[in-house]
Protein backbone atom coordinates (compact mmCIF):
# COMPACT_ATOMS: atom_id res chain seq x y z
CA UNK A 1 0.00 0.00 0.00
CA UNK A 2 1.12 3.50 -0.76
CA UNK A 3 2.06 6.29 1.59
CA UNK A 4 -0.56 9.04 1.20
CA UNK A 5 1.81 12.01 1.35
CA UNK A 6 4.17 10.45 -1.17
CA UNK A 7 1.23 9.53 -3.40
CA UNK A 8 -0.13 13.08 -3.38
CA UNK A 9 3.34 14.52 -4.05
CA UNK A 10 3.81 12.14 -6.97
CA UNK A 11 0.43 12.97 -8.52
CA UNK A 12 1.09 16.70 -8.28
CA UNK A 13 4.74 16.59 -9.42
CA UNK A 14 5.44 18.52 -12.65
CA UNK A 15 1.97 19.94 -12.31
CA UNK A 16 0.66 21.39 -15.56
CA UNK A 17 -0.42 25.01 -15.43
CA UNK A 18 -4.07 24.13 -15.99
CA UNK A 19 -4.39 21.46 -13.28
CA UNK A 20 -6.74 22.54 -10.50
CA UNK A 21 -7.24 20.37 -7.45
CA UNK A 22 -10.23 20.00 -5.14
CA UNK A 23 -8.94 18.03 -2.16
CA UNK A 24 -11.57 16.51 0.12
CA UNK A 25 -11.83 17.72 3.69
CA UNK A 26 -9.39 16.44 6.27
CA UNK A 27 -6.43 14.34 5.30
CA UNK A 28 -6.55 15.00 1.54
CA UNK A 29 -6.52 18.76 2.16
CA UNK A 30 -3.53 18.32 4.50
CA UNK A 31 -1.82 16.11 1.90
CA UNK A 32 -2.36 18.65 -0.89
CA UNK A 33 -0.99 21.47 1.26
CA UNK A 34 1.97 19.35 2.36
CA UNK A 35 2.80 18.72 -1.31
CA UNK A 36 3.24 22.50 -1.71
CA UNK A 37 0.78 25.34 -1.21
CA UNK A 38 -0.77 26.34 -4.51
CA UNK A 39 -3.43 28.86 -5.48
CA UNK A 40 -4.97 26.26 -7.78
CA UNK A 41 -6.02 24.15 -4.77
CA UNK A 42 -9.52 24.66 -3.39
CA UNK A 43 -8.81 23.41 0.12
CA UNK A 44 -11.89 22.00 1.82
CA UNK A 45 -12.32 22.17 5.58
CA UNK A 46 -15.91 20.96 5.44
CA UNK A 47 -18.68 20.24 2.90
CA UNK A 48 -18.26 16.49 3.36
CA UNK A 49 -19.70 14.66 0.36
CA UNK A 50 -19.41 17.71 -1.88
CA UNK A 51 -15.87 17.54 -3.28
CA UNK A 52 -16.73 15.70 -6.51
CA UNK A 53 -19.62 18.07 -7.26
CA UNK A 54 -17.46 21.15 -6.68
CA UNK A 55 -15.05 19.61 -9.16
CA UNK A 56 -17.88 19.04 -11.64
CA UNK A 57 -19.09 22.64 -11.44
CA UNK A 58 -15.57 23.94 -12.02
CA UNK A 59 -14.87 21.47 -14.82
CA UNK A 60 -18.08 22.41 -16.66
CA UNK A 61 -17.41 26.13 -16.24
CA UNK A 62 -13.82 25.90 -17.52
CA UNK A 63 -13.43 23.16 -20.14
CA UNK A 64 -9.79 24.12 -20.78
CA UNK A 65 -8.79 23.34 -17.21
CA UNK A 66 -7.96 19.87 -15.95
CA UNK A 67 -9.78 19.39 -12.64
CA UNK A 68 -8.75 16.68 -10.17
CA UNK A 69 -10.90 15.92 -7.17
CA UNK A 70 -8.69 14.06 -4.73
CA UNK A 71 -10.64 12.84 -1.74
CA UNK A 72 -10.95 10.10 0.84
CA UNK A 73 -13.11 6.99 0.80
CA UNK A 74 -15.34 8.29 3.60
CA UNK A 75 -15.93 11.61 1.82
CA UNK A 76 -16.68 9.84 -1.47
CA UNK A 77 -19.11 7.45 0.22
CA UNK A 78 -21.08 10.41 1.61
CA UNK A 79 -21.51 11.80 -1.91
CA UNK A 80 -21.81 8.52 -3.81
CA UNK A 81 -24.72 9.86 -5.86
CA UNK A 82 -22.43 12.49 -7.33
CA UNK A 83 -20.63 9.71 -9.25
CA UNK A 84 -23.96 8.98 -10.93
CA UNK A 85 -24.46 12.68 -11.68
CA UNK A 86 -20.93 12.96 -13.12
CA UNK A 87 -21.49 9.75 -15.10
CA UNK A 88 -24.42 11.46 -16.82
CA UNK A 89 -22.51 14.71 -17.54
CA UNK A 90 -19.22 13.05 -18.57
CA UNK A 91 -17.00 16.14 -18.70
CA UNK A 92 -13.73 15.04 -20.26
CA UNK A 93 -11.61 17.35 -18.11
CA UNK A 94 -12.54 15.87 -14.72
CA UNK A 95 -10.69 13.25 -12.69
CA UNK A 96 -12.10 11.83 -9.47
CA UNK A 97 -9.35 10.20 -7.42
CA UNK A 98 -10.12 8.49 -4.13
CA UNK A 99 -7.40 7.87 -1.56
CA UNK A 100 -8.82 4.69 -0.09
CA UNK A 101 -7.44 3.54 3.27
CA UNK A 102 -10.66 1.91 4.44
CA UNK A 103 -10.91 4.10 7.52
CA UNK A 104 -12.19 7.45 8.74
CA UNK A 105 -8.83 8.94 9.65
CA UNK A 106 -9.98 12.23 11.14
CA UNK A 107 -12.32 10.64 13.66
CA UNK A 108 -10.22 7.85 15.04
CA UNK A 109 -9.64 5.27 12.31
CA UNK A 110 -13.08 3.66 12.34
CA UNK A 111 -13.69 1.25 9.45
CA UNK A 112 -15.39 2.60 6.32
CA UNK A 113 -17.61 0.60 3.97
CA UNK A 114 -14.70 -0.01 1.61
CA UNK A 115 -13.12 -2.30 4.20
CA UNK A 116 -16.20 -4.47 4.07
CA UNK A 117 -16.63 -5.16 0.40
CA UNK A 118 -17.85 -1.89 -1.10
CA UNK A 119 -15.76 -1.44 -4.24
CA UNK A 120 -15.62 2.18 -5.41
CA UNK A 121 -14.10 1.20 -8.78
CA UNK A 122 -17.13 -0.98 -9.48
CA UNK A 123 -19.43 1.85 -8.40
CA UNK A 124 -17.67 4.21 -10.80
CA UNK A 125 -17.94 1.69 -13.66
CA UNK A 126 -21.60 1.24 -12.88
CA UNK A 127 -22.06 5.01 -13.05
CA UNK A 128 -20.63 5.14 -16.56
CA UNK A 129 -16.94 5.98 -16.00
CA UNK A 130 -15.05 4.35 -18.88
CA UNK A 131 -11.54 4.99 -17.55
CA UNK A 132 -11.18 3.42 -14.12
CA UNK A 133 -7.79 2.95 -12.47
CA UNK A 134 -7.21 0.74 -9.44
CA UNK A 135 -3.84 1.91 -8.18
CA UNK A 136 -1.96 -0.19 -5.65
CA UNK A 137 1.71 0.55 -6.31
CA UNK A 138 4.12 3.20 -7.56
CA UNK A 139 3.93 2.03 -11.16
CA UNK A 140 0.18 2.46 -11.12
CA UNK A 141 0.56 5.85 -9.51
CA UNK A 142 3.05 6.95 -12.15
CA UNK A 143 0.60 5.88 -14.86
CA UNK A 144 -2.22 7.81 -13.20
CA UNK A 145 0.01 10.87 -12.80
CA UNK A 146 0.90 10.66 -16.48
CA UNK A 147 -2.77 10.49 -17.37
CA UNK A 148 -3.46 13.60 -15.28
CA UNK A 149 -0.60 15.55 -16.83
CA UNK A 150 -0.81 14.64 -20.47
CA UNK A 151 -4.34 13.71 -21.45
CA UNK A 152 -7.90 14.56 -20.88
CA UNK A 153 -10.81 12.21 -20.44
CA UNK A 154 -13.15 11.61 -17.55
CA UNK A 155 -11.53 9.20 -15.16
CA UNK A 156 -11.98 7.61 -11.77
CA UNK A 157 -9.14 6.20 -9.73
CA UNK A 158 -8.91 4.43 -6.44
CA UNK A 159 -5.48 4.78 -4.87
CA UNK A 160 -4.90 2.23 -2.14
CA UNK A 161 -3.08 4.03 0.63
CA UNK A 162 -1.89 2.82 4.03
CA UNK A 163 -4.07 3.81 7.00
CA UNK A 164 -1.51 5.99 8.70
CA UNK A 165 -1.76 9.47 10.16
CA UNK A 166 1.02 11.78 9.04
CA UNK A 167 1.38 15.03 11.02
CA UNK A 168 -1.29 17.53 10.08
CA UNK A 169 -0.28 20.22 7.59
CA UNK A 170 -2.86 22.98 7.79
CA UNK A 171 -3.47 25.45 4.95
CA UNK A 172 -5.41 28.73 5.01
CA UNK A 173 -8.68 28.25 6.87
CA UNK A 174 -10.62 31.35 5.80
CA UNK A 175 -13.10 30.11 3.20
CA UNK A 176 -13.50 33.51 1.55
CA UNK A 177 -9.74 33.85 1.11
CA UNK A 178 -9.45 30.32 -0.31
CA UNK A 179 -12.31 30.94 -2.73
CA UNK A 180 -11.04 34.30 -3.97
CA UNK A 181 -7.53 32.92 -4.44
CA UNK A 182 -8.79 30.06 -6.58
CA UNK A 183 -10.99 32.40 -8.63
CA UNK A 184 -8.01 34.64 -9.34
CA UNK A 185 -5.96 31.59 -10.32
CA UNK A 186 -8.71 30.52 -12.73
CA UNK A 187 -8.69 34.00 -14.21
CA UNK A 188 -4.91 33.98 -14.61
CA UNK A 189 -4.76 30.53 -16.19
CA UNK A 190 -7.82 30.87 -18.40
CA UNK A 191 -7.17 34.49 -19.29
CA UNK A 192 -10.80 35.31 -18.60
CA UNK A 193 -12.48 37.53 -16.10
CA UNK A 194 -14.21 35.28 -13.54
CA UNK B 1 -57.02 47.96 -41.51
CA UNK B 2 -54.85 45.65 -39.53
CA UNK B 3 -55.44 44.88 -35.95
CA UNK B 4 -52.61 44.14 -33.69
CA UNK B 5 -53.50 41.08 -31.71
CA UNK B 6 -52.55 41.32 -28.16
CA UNK B 7 -50.49 38.27 -27.49
CA UNK B 8 -51.11 36.29 -24.37
CA UNK B 9 -48.60 37.08 -21.68
CA UNK B 10 -46.20 34.17 -21.40
CA UNK B 11 -46.79 31.89 -18.48
CA UNK B 12 -44.70 32.75 -15.44
CA UNK B 13 -42.48 29.72 -15.99
CA UNK B 14 -41.27 31.19 -19.29
CA UNK B 15 -40.79 34.61 -17.72
CA UNK B 16 -38.77 32.92 -15.00
CA UNK B 17 -36.57 31.28 -17.64
CA UNK B 18 -36.06 34.65 -19.33
CA UNK B 19 -35.06 36.18 -16.00
CA UNK B 20 -32.43 33.47 -15.51
CA UNK B 21 -31.12 34.13 -19.01
CA UNK B 22 -30.91 37.87 -18.35
CA UNK B 23 -29.01 37.09 -15.14
CA UNK B 24 -26.40 35.14 -17.10
CA UNK B 25 -27.10 31.77 -15.50
CA UNK B 26 -25.02 29.09 -17.23
CA UNK B 27 -25.46 26.01 -15.07
CA UNK B 28 -28.77 24.77 -13.70
CA UNK B 29 -28.83 21.91 -11.21
CA UNK B 30 -32.11 20.19 -10.41
CA UNK B 31 -33.87 17.12 -9.17
CA UNK B 32 -36.80 16.41 -11.51
CA UNK B 33 -39.88 18.24 -10.26
CA UNK B 34 -43.38 18.80 -11.63
CA UNK B 35 -43.54 22.46 -10.56
CA UNK B 36 -40.27 23.27 -12.33
CA UNK B 37 -40.93 21.04 -15.36
CA UNK B 38 -41.41 23.87 -17.88
CA UNK B 39 -38.32 25.72 -16.65
CA UNK B 40 -36.25 22.51 -16.78
CA UNK B 41 -37.40 21.85 -20.35
CA UNK B 42 -36.41 25.38 -21.40
CA UNK B 43 -32.99 24.95 -19.79
CA UNK B 44 -32.44 21.59 -21.50
CA UNK B 45 -33.08 23.18 -24.90
CA UNK B 46 -30.90 26.25 -24.39
CA UNK B 47 -27.43 25.82 -25.91
CA UNK B 48 -25.89 28.29 -23.44
CA UNK B 49 -27.22 26.58 -20.33
CA UNK B 50 -25.85 23.33 -19.01
CA UNK B 51 -28.61 21.38 -17.25
CA UNK B 52 -27.35 19.03 -14.58
CA UNK B 53 -29.74 16.45 -13.18
CA UNK B 54 -28.83 15.61 -9.58
CA UNK B 55 -29.47 12.61 -7.37
CA UNK B 56 -29.99 14.87 -4.35
CA UNK B 57 -30.27 18.62 -3.94
CA UNK B 58 -27.14 19.05 -1.82
CA UNK B 59 -25.13 18.06 -4.88
CA UNK B 60 -26.46 21.23 -6.49
CA UNK B 61 -25.11 23.46 -3.72
CA UNK B 62 -21.61 22.03 -4.25
CA UNK B 63 -22.04 22.22 -8.04
CA UNK B 64 -22.94 25.91 -7.90
CA UNK B 65 -19.91 26.61 -5.71
CA UNK B 66 -17.65 24.91 -8.25
CA UNK B 67 -19.27 26.81 -11.10
CA UNK B 68 -18.58 30.10 -9.31
CA UNK B 69 -14.92 29.13 -8.79
CA UNK B 70 -14.83 28.77 -12.56
CA UNK B 71 -16.50 32.12 -13.12
CA UNK B 72 -19.99 30.89 -14.02
CA UNK B 73 -23.31 31.63 -12.40
CA UNK B 74 -25.53 28.69 -11.45
CA UNK B 75 -29.07 28.23 -10.21
CA UNK B 76 -30.46 25.38 -8.15
CA UNK B 77 -34.03 24.22 -8.66
CA UNK B 78 -35.75 22.08 -6.09
CA UNK B 79 -38.91 21.17 -4.29
CA UNK B 80 -39.42 22.16 -0.65
CA UNK B 81 -38.38 18.69 0.54
CA UNK B 82 -35.01 19.27 -1.13
CA UNK B 83 -34.27 22.23 1.12
CA UNK B 84 -33.83 19.79 3.99
CA UNK B 85 -31.28 17.86 1.95
CA UNK B 86 -29.17 21.00 1.47
CA UNK B 87 -28.70 22.20 5.01
CA UNK B 88 -25.20 20.97 5.83
CA UNK B 89 -23.90 21.78 2.35
CA UNK B 90 -25.10 25.36 2.81
CA UNK B 91 -22.23 25.62 5.32
CA UNK B 92 -20.01 25.82 2.24
CA UNK B 93 -21.95 28.89 1.10
CA UNK B 94 -21.65 30.59 4.47
CA UNK B 95 -18.01 29.68 5.14
CA UNK B 96 -16.82 30.86 1.73
CA UNK B 97 -19.52 33.42 0.91
CA UNK B 98 -20.53 31.76 -2.34
CA UNK B 99 -23.46 33.24 -4.27
CA UNK B 100 -26.28 30.67 -4.25
CA UNK B 101 -29.55 31.16 -6.11
CA UNK B 102 -32.28 28.69 -5.17
CA UNK B 103 -35.74 28.41 -6.68
CA UNK B 104 -38.01 26.28 -4.54
CA UNK B 105 -41.41 24.92 -5.52
CA UNK B 106 -43.48 24.49 -2.39
CA UNK B 107 -45.38 21.43 -1.26
CA UNK B 108 -47.30 20.74 1.90
CA UNK B 109 -48.74 24.19 2.37
CA UNK B 110 -51.98 24.60 0.38
CA UNK B 111 -54.47 21.99 -0.80
CA UNK B 112 -51.90 19.30 -0.13
CA UNK B 113 -53.19 15.79 -0.60
CA UNK B 114 -50.09 14.09 0.79
CA UNK B 115 -49.52 14.78 4.50
CA UNK B 116 -45.95 13.46 4.24
CA UNK B 117 -45.06 16.67 2.39
CA UNK B 118 -46.15 18.84 5.31
CA UNK B 119 -43.30 18.34 7.83
CA UNK B 120 -40.58 19.72 5.54
CA UNK B 121 -42.81 22.11 3.58
CA UNK B 122 -43.92 23.82 6.78
CA UNK B 123 -40.38 24.61 7.98
CA UNK B 124 -38.70 25.72 4.75
CA UNK B 125 -38.77 29.42 5.58
CA UNK B 126 -37.36 29.26 9.13
CA UNK B 127 -34.78 26.65 8.13
CA UNK B 128 -33.47 28.74 5.24
CA UNK B 129 -33.50 31.86 7.41
CA UNK B 130 -31.39 30.03 10.02
CA UNK B 131 -28.98 29.18 7.18
CA UNK B 132 -28.58 32.94 6.51
CA UNK B 133 -30.48 32.65 3.25
CA UNK B 134 -32.57 35.56 2.01
CA UNK B 135 -36.09 34.23 1.48
CA UNK B 136 -38.90 35.64 -0.66
CA UNK B 137 -42.21 33.88 -0.98
CA UNK B 138 -44.27 34.35 -4.13
CA UNK B 139 -47.98 33.60 -4.43
CA UNK B 140 -49.00 35.61 -7.52
CA UNK B 141 -47.70 35.13 -11.06
CA UNK B 142 -46.87 38.81 -11.44
CA UNK B 143 -44.51 38.69 -8.46
CA UNK B 144 -42.31 35.91 -9.81
CA UNK B 145 -39.96 37.91 -12.02
CA UNK B 146 -39.38 40.81 -9.58
CA UNK B 147 -38.69 38.32 -6.78
CA UNK B 148 -36.25 36.34 -8.92
CA UNK B 149 -34.48 39.49 -10.15
CA UNK B 150 -34.14 40.62 -6.56
CA UNK B 151 -32.79 37.22 -5.48
CA UNK B 152 -30.24 37.32 -8.34
CA UNK B 153 -29.03 40.71 -7.11
CA UNK B 154 -28.84 39.57 -3.48
CA UNK B 155 -27.01 36.32 -4.34
CA UNK B 156 -24.53 37.51 -6.96
CA UNK B 157 -24.25 41.09 -5.78
CA UNK B 158 -23.87 40.18 -2.12
CA UNK B 159 -22.09 36.80 -2.27
CA UNK B 160 -24.72 34.96 -0.24
CA UNK B 161 -27.65 32.61 -0.59
CA UNK B 162 -31.06 33.77 -1.78
CA UNK B 163 -34.15 31.63 -2.28
CA UNK B 164 -37.46 32.29 -4.00
CA UNK B 165 -40.25 30.08 -2.73
CA UNK B 166 -42.89 29.48 -5.40
CA UNK B 167 -46.02 28.72 -3.45
CA UNK B 168 -48.41 25.88 -4.10
CA UNK B 169 -51.10 28.46 -4.75
CA UNK B 170 -49.08 29.69 -7.71
CA UNK B 171 -48.12 26.28 -9.06
CA UNK B 172 -51.44 24.61 -8.39
CA UNK B 173 -52.07 21.60 -6.24
CA UNK B 174 -50.84 18.28 -7.56
CA UNK B 175 -53.57 16.33 -9.33
CA UNK B 176 -53.81 12.91 -7.71
CA UNK B 177 -56.78 11.40 -9.50
CA UNK B 178 -56.80 12.05 -13.23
Amino acid sequence: MLNRRAAMAMLLADRPRNLFVVPGLGSCTWDAYAAGDDDRNFYLWGAMGGAAMIGLGLALAQPALRVAVITGDGEMLMGLGSLATIGVQRPDNLAVIVFDNGVYGETGMQASHTQDGVDLCQVARGCGFKQVFDVADEDGLAALGGQLRSSSGLLFARVRIAPDEPPRALPEKDGVAIKERVRRAVQRVSGKQP
Amino acid sequence: MTTIEKSEPPPWQDQLFDALKRAGIRQVGYVPDAGHSRLIERCKHDPDIRDIVLTTEEEGVALAAGAWLGGQRAALLMQSSGVGNCINMLSLVRACRFPMLMLVTMRGEWQEFNPWQVPMGSIVEPVLTLCETHVAKVEAAGEVVPAVENAVQIAFGGDRAAAVLLSQKLIGAKVWVK
